[in-house]
């Protein structure tokens, strides 16, 4: 294989370019790599913040009976956590990844509608600024991330954090609308000549759906906010039983978006492990077809699945059956991609550098985490299980153990892409097994507290017997994670001044986007590759190779 | 390679996502619907044939916006331009009645307060004349536009999305008129 000959002077004017930027261009860029770059550096902020309220949390749970945060903080902070890590963390890091990549993928220009790219992100920033200016107020939300009625209503949280809550929210769902708008319009309008969606990278592919799930689901939070603030600013009774309103509506309304959120959250993750494996396999992916199309049956089953986060609520023997039904459904279109995944490795030449361990890493936590999902679609289970830390355990393992080690996977595959340097791989094994074993740690035994009985968002423990050093375990899990991620910064501190250089497709991977210099010029490609496969590099490198 | 005209394909994603939020707050206004006994309601506040008056000037507008396309399309800038005024005027009549309606029922202490029926009704019709203000916003920056030499050369395709917006917020009040208004007479 040969790599694909670039002219050396674009390679230069990118080095030019970066090195005359200036904070007023990045500002007012409408470029997407900068876009996409902005979003990647806003959400890593946000995970630090993120993460630090995670280490407050398990601080105080750290032994029973301890004081280090009293109550009234304990909420604010777990409220926080949970409101950061889904809205300002996991949705836009995966959106960023989207910006960067998917015109790269295309072999486009740019998006289709630039500015309205750069509106989106600057009114996620704002939302989350907005967020955590509630702090400055005085206190912060603390109903928790989904924010049951009437407990946010105003006459249970008068302070005006659940305000600063619900217009962050708002402003955050419009501008992750207005990016699914503009995924969906430059994926249908700029692909390159040749490029089918048969051809489609399968990161494009679940980009895709994923923006038509946002389209679904979103709109159902932004009317379920605009009728929580109508309540609490104008006194209506919308969720008010107290004036006939129903807090069950409000339920409804939430999950119908806060479920399809839950595949939001992890669409894009199986695209970037959907790209990690084959090329790390040296293998074209097993059953593309079938990985894309049980995409789109994941995306339509997640609309009518909603319920299942209501089980206790007494919805009436045939709707729990019903979507408990319809939830063990969703493990088919899974269980599907978990085994094309599998079969794309078997008899590969497999080379196990960092961003493989992280997708070898996110199928097994994913698989957990499926599987402790499927636990609840059992009626009888989930009540049992409902507000406990097993359900604290299932969602860490999907959206930390699924989509963070995907993203992971992602940033050190597309790093060099993004920087023209490689993340060095000695510190990267590093994070990734202080990464792997901190996660673990911290959420396995929390099954077992689960499934023990020891509730949810409660900011202290009696001494049970065998509590106690569960918590601590998971505790010093934390620790670890926490020591990962410091690790993670610094490998890529070091990486952009002292990493080894990339050249264009250090991978030797087949997707468009390696066909430009690492970082690509402003207007991404000189020239794009022919497609007439879903590997046009892989094409071009064995054409030149008959030839010669 | 464009595949369809990028303007009119993003605002038909959009109006799909502004359908699931107008979806909502209707479903919001037939689930409260039954729940109201006291105090105002749809039957005992809404006047719905001075409100019908109205709903003919949106649903003009929606008629006027479709002509001065097609006179644009024959050329005729001029005449594009008049029906545009036309399109303006009729929505802005239509808000100035929104307007009026909304200052009688809360002097009669309607309000989004008071009953379910006035958090459901002003939370819906508020959105709705909301976006019609969006679209009087958008249609007057394109009458703006018209001053300007050259123009109706190269924004074809923009023309085409707010048209779109504008036929979709007149569709939705249709719904609403049928569900909130009409209903009285039922």
């Amino acid at each position: 294989m040969s790599d694909i000959p670039m002219s050396p002077g674009l390679v230069q004017a990118g080095v030019a370019a970066q090195a005359r930027s200036t904070w007023l261009e990045w500002v007012s860029t409408v470029d997407h790599k900068r876009i996409g770059t902005l979003y990647l550096c806003a959400t890593l902020f946000f995970f630090c913040v993120g993460g630090i309220e995670a280490l407050l949390i398990r601080i105080q749970l750290a032994w029973p009976n301890n004081s280090f945060l009293n109550p009234d903080a304990y909420d604010q902070i777990f409220t926080m956590h949970g409101t950061t890590m889904i809205f300002l963390v996991v949705v836009p890091v995966l959106l960023g990844l989207a910006n960067y990549f998917t015109p790269l993928m295309i072999g486009a220009r740019d998006m289709a509608l630039p500015r309205l790219n750069a509106f989106s992100f600057w009114v996620f920033l704002l939302g989350g600024l907005l967020l955590y200016l509630s702090f400055a107020d005085g206190h912060a939300p603390s109903a928790g991330w989904f924010s049951y009625t009437p407990l946010s209503e105003k006459g249970y949280s008068s302070r005006n954090g659940m305000d600063y809550w619900a217009l962050a929210l708002l402003g955050i769902g419009v501008g992750t609308i207005a990016t699914a708008i503009n995924l969906i319009v430059t994926i249908v309008n700029l692909r390159t000549d040749g490029l089918t969606f048969r051809r489609l990278p399968l990161f494009v592919w679940m980009v895709f759906v994923n923006s038509f799930l946002i389209i679904a689901a979103l709109p159902a939070l932004n009317a379920s906010l605009v009728m929580l603030l109508v309540d609490r600013m104008l006194n209506a009774h919308f969720f008010l039983p107290l004036g006939g309103g129903s807090p069950i509506l409000w339920q409804h309304y939430f999950w119908s978006f806060g479920h399809p959120e839950v595949y939001i959250m992890v669409l894009p993750a199986f695209g970037i492990i959907s790209e990690v494996i084959p090329v790390f396999s040296r293998k074209p992916i097993f059953g593309y077809g079938f990985v894309a199309a049980s995409t789109v049956a994941i995306a339509l089953l997640s609309i009518g699945v909603w319920a299942h986060h209501m089980f206790a609520v007494g919805l009436g023997h045939a709707w729990e059956y019903a979507f408990g039904a319809s939830s063990l459904l969703i493990a088919v279109p899974t269980g599907v991609k978990i085994f094309s995944w599998i079969a794309t490795m078997w008899g590969g030449a497999i080379r196990l550098n960092t961003s493989m361990l992280f997708a070898i890493a996110f199928l097994f936590s994913f698989t957990i985490g499926g599987l402790s999902g499927v636990t609840f679609a059992t009626v009888p289970i989930d009540w049992q299980t409902t507000d406990t830390y097993y359900v604290v355990a299932h969602m860490h393992y999907v959206l930390f153990g699924g989509t963070l080690f995907g993203v992971m996977a992602g940033l050190y595959y597309w790093f060099p892409k993004m920087t023209g340097r490689l993340l060095d791989e000695r510190w990267g094994k590093v994070h990734f097994w202080l990464m792997f074993i901190g996660f673990h740690m911290t959420f396995f035994v929390q099954h077992l507290l689960g499934l023990d009985g020891m509730p949810r968002r409660v900011y202290t423990y009696p001494d049970v017997p065998g509590w106690a050093v569960m918590n601590l375990i998971s505790t010093i899990g934390a620790f670890v994670l926490g020591i990962s991620v410091l690790v993670l910064l610094g490998n890529v501190v070091l990486s952009l001044r002292h990493g080894e250089t990339a050249g264009d497709n250090p991978w030797n991977a087949w997707t468009l986007e390696w066909a430009t210099s690492s970082p690509p010029p402003e207007h991404n490609f000189d020239a794009v590759p022919p497609v007439h496969s879903t590997r046009p590099l892989w094409d071009l490198a064995h054409r030149a190779e008959s030839r010669a | 390679m464009t595949r369809f005209p990028t303007p009119k394909l993003a605002m038909a994603v959009f109006i799909a996502s502004e359908t699931v939020f107008f979806a909502f707050l209707i479903a919001a206004y037939v689930y409260f619907y039954g729940a109201v006994v006291h105090g105002p309601s749809a039957s005992n506040s809404l006047d719905p044939p001075r409100t019908l008056i109205f709903t003919l000037c949106l649903l003009g507008s929606s008629a006027t916006l479709w002509i001065g396309e097609r006179r644009l399309a024959a050329g005729q800038r001029r005449a594009f331009r008049r029906w545009l005024i036309a399109t303006i005027v009729l929505g802005a009549v239509f808000i100035a009645g929104q307007a009026m309606e909304y200052i009688g029922l809360l002097s009669s202490r309607v309000n989004p307060a008071r009953n379910l029926f006035g958090a459901t009704f002003f939370t819906l019709t508020g959105f709705h004349g909301l976006h019609v203000v969006c679209g009087l916003i958008a249609l007057s920056a394109l009458l703006i536009l018209t001053f300007f030499r050259g123009f109706g050369t190269r924004e074809g395709v923009g023309i085409g999305a707010i048209s779109m917006y504008w036929h979709f917020v007149d569709a939705v009040w249709i719904v609403i008129f049928s569900l909130v208004y009409l209903t009285v007479w039922l």
